[in-house]
């Protein structure tokens, strides 16, 4: 599976598109392989604040719940409607599968992420 | 001061574990055994579960235990260790019943088989396989009977739904159409003469429990020849994901959730199969003394009316958000396609329409007491 490679990525497994101020945030592919069918996903409202490393929301499994992690800090402006009712779009295809879209409130953090290359040895590894 | 090294448990496999790994399954540590959760090759959870309820699926179940009781006084032992009525299952007939502490608490839920005149077969849970057998032996040791752990000589195979019939049918001799639900019979299944078949299992589907010899070889022999039958039926193997998903469904109880040393037999609403009226058996007094005491707290089924899913643990608040009890079991349903629980509640909370709340991270989520089963198995024509 290639990872694209505009995207940066974290060791809990999100992912994260940076254009700019803005970025768009979800998980990988291989966290929808873990995970198995996807059921459930929860989400932050617009206008709430994520903070680097802390939990922002949890996606649901049918067997477990399991948090999603902000890769950065930022604010909410928009998050994919279409995953209330669709989860099973993460299963699909994890890299369009967007979750949230956020402004970005240090663009510097975006260095401490993995590159796809380093993502996907991370994931070899890993086993 | 040298440490103390802490022994860690050894984690067993069935004789299937190979044909798992090759098939690439999910495998997780389950009451310390290796098992299948799920198989990505079957389409995962959601798709077995539906495989189960509309065609048929295969299991490995070979971390449960079995224990023979065979002697002139087998009915007798049983009898004493049992809540349900053995003495009314004929040769071949099969009940469900637990084995009870004097405190009318569970030991186990447990399958009981007569397969002959004076010979009895319980099938009991994995994570209980020493503690139930140690319990058998050390209480009937004043019977004429002999009790014998053979949890290690059988691998045992679930073959479960509407097709599961037609499926084994093309294995074995036995004619099954004869063999009525919790009935079993002997046959030639793939070759191997005498083998135990149990219309019994843990899905609320119609289907059969095969027990053969538990080698390697003659096990993956079998597996693979199900499989291949099963081709016709959509057949795919099965793991414990969909087996949790299944029974809840069917409202069957799980050890350590539903039934559990400090639960007793009416808060589990297993009074069905709890005979009062036999003979004396252990745990009837407590049970006589809590019957007259009233229960405390009841399980009831929930169904989810606002977004979320309600899992094992989570507390269940009254409409004021105060917490009266706690889930049982709570998962997604994948054939009902909602979101059910079980959960102890005091009996005023029980009645079905009561609207309640189950906390989810912090906040509560609107439920609903519905009816169970949450499914039925639907009557044949």
């Amino acid at each position: 599976m290639p990872y694209p490679t505009d995207y940066k990525y974290t060791k809990e497994h999100e992912w994260i598109k940076a254009d700019g101020k803005s970025a768009t945030i979800g998980i990988t592919h291989h966290a929808q392989e873990s995970l198995g069918d996807i059921v459930f996903v929860d989400l932050p409202k617009i206008g709430s604040e994520i903070a680097v490393g802390k939990a922002f929301g949890s996606v649901e499994s049918v067997k477990a719940v399991s948090d999603l992690y902000a890769p950065v800090s930022g604010t909410v402006t928009e998050v994919n409607g279409d995953l209330a009712t669709a989860p099973e779009k993460i299963n699909k295809d994890a890299h369009s599968a967007w979750m949230i879209k956020i402004t970005l409130k240090d663009p510097n953090e975006l260095n401490a992420l993995l590159p796809a290359s380093d993502y996907e040895k991370f994931v070899a590894e890993e086993g | 001061m040298p440490a103390v090294e802490a022994t860690t448990p050894v984690i067993r496999k069935t004789a299937l574990y190979s044909v798992h790994r090759q098939m690439g399954a999910k495998m997780v540590e389950f009451n310390g055994w290796e098992m299948p959760v799920e198989y990505p090759s079957s389409g995962g959870i959601m798709a077995e579960h539906n495989a189960v309820r509309t065609s048929v699926g295969i299991f490995d179940v070979s971390h449960m235990g079995d224990i023979r009781l065979a002697g002139p006084e087998a009915l007798a032992a049983v009898q004493h260790i049992s809540m349900n009525d053995a003495s009314r299952l004929s040769v071949g007939q099969a009940q469900y019943s637990a084995l009870l502490y004097p405190q009318g608490t569970f030991v186990d839920d447990v399958i009981v088989h007569r397969l002959g005149e004076d010979e009895y077969l319980l099938v009991i849970n994995a994570g209980t396989r020493e503690k139930d057998f140690s319990w058998v032996r050390d209480n009937t040791r004043q019977f004429d009977c002999k009790v014998e752990n053979l949890s290690d000589d059988y691998t045992q195979i679930a073959i479960q739904g509407p097709k599961g019939v037609n499926l084994l049918q093309k294995l074995t001799d036995a004619d099954l159409s004869t063999v009525k639900f919790y009935w079993v019979t002997r046959g030639t299944v793939c070759g191997l003469k005498n083998i135990l078949i149990a219309r019994t299992g843990y899905t609320g589907e119609d289907g059969f429990e095969i027990y053969i010899p538990g080698d390697e070889e003659t096990s993956v022999r079998v597996w693979n020849e199900i499989l291949q039958a099963g081709k016709e039926f959509g057949a795919v193997p099965c793991g414990l994901g969909a087996r949790n998903t299944l029974r809840l469904e069917a409202k069957l109880a799980l050890y350590g959730h539903e039934i559990s040393d400090t639960i007793n037999v009416w808060e589990a609403g297993l009074d069905r199969f709890c005979r009062m009226e036999k003979s004396d058996f252990i745990g009837r007094a407590a049970l006589e003394k809590a019957k007259a005491e009233g229960v405390t707290r009841a399980l009831a089924g929930l169904e989810m009316i606002e977004r979320g899913i309600a899992r094992d643990g989570y507390r269940v608040l009254d409409q004021a958000g105060t917490p009266i009890g706690y889930v049982t079991s709570g998962s997604p349903a994948p054939f009902l396609k909602k979101n059910i629980a079980l959960a102890y509640l005091p009996p005023k909370f029980v009645a079905l329409g009561t609207e309640l709340k189950v906390e989810i991270r912090g906040q509560g989520v609107k439920a609903v007491v519905v009816p169970t089963a949450f499914y039925k198995k639907p009557k044949k024509p």
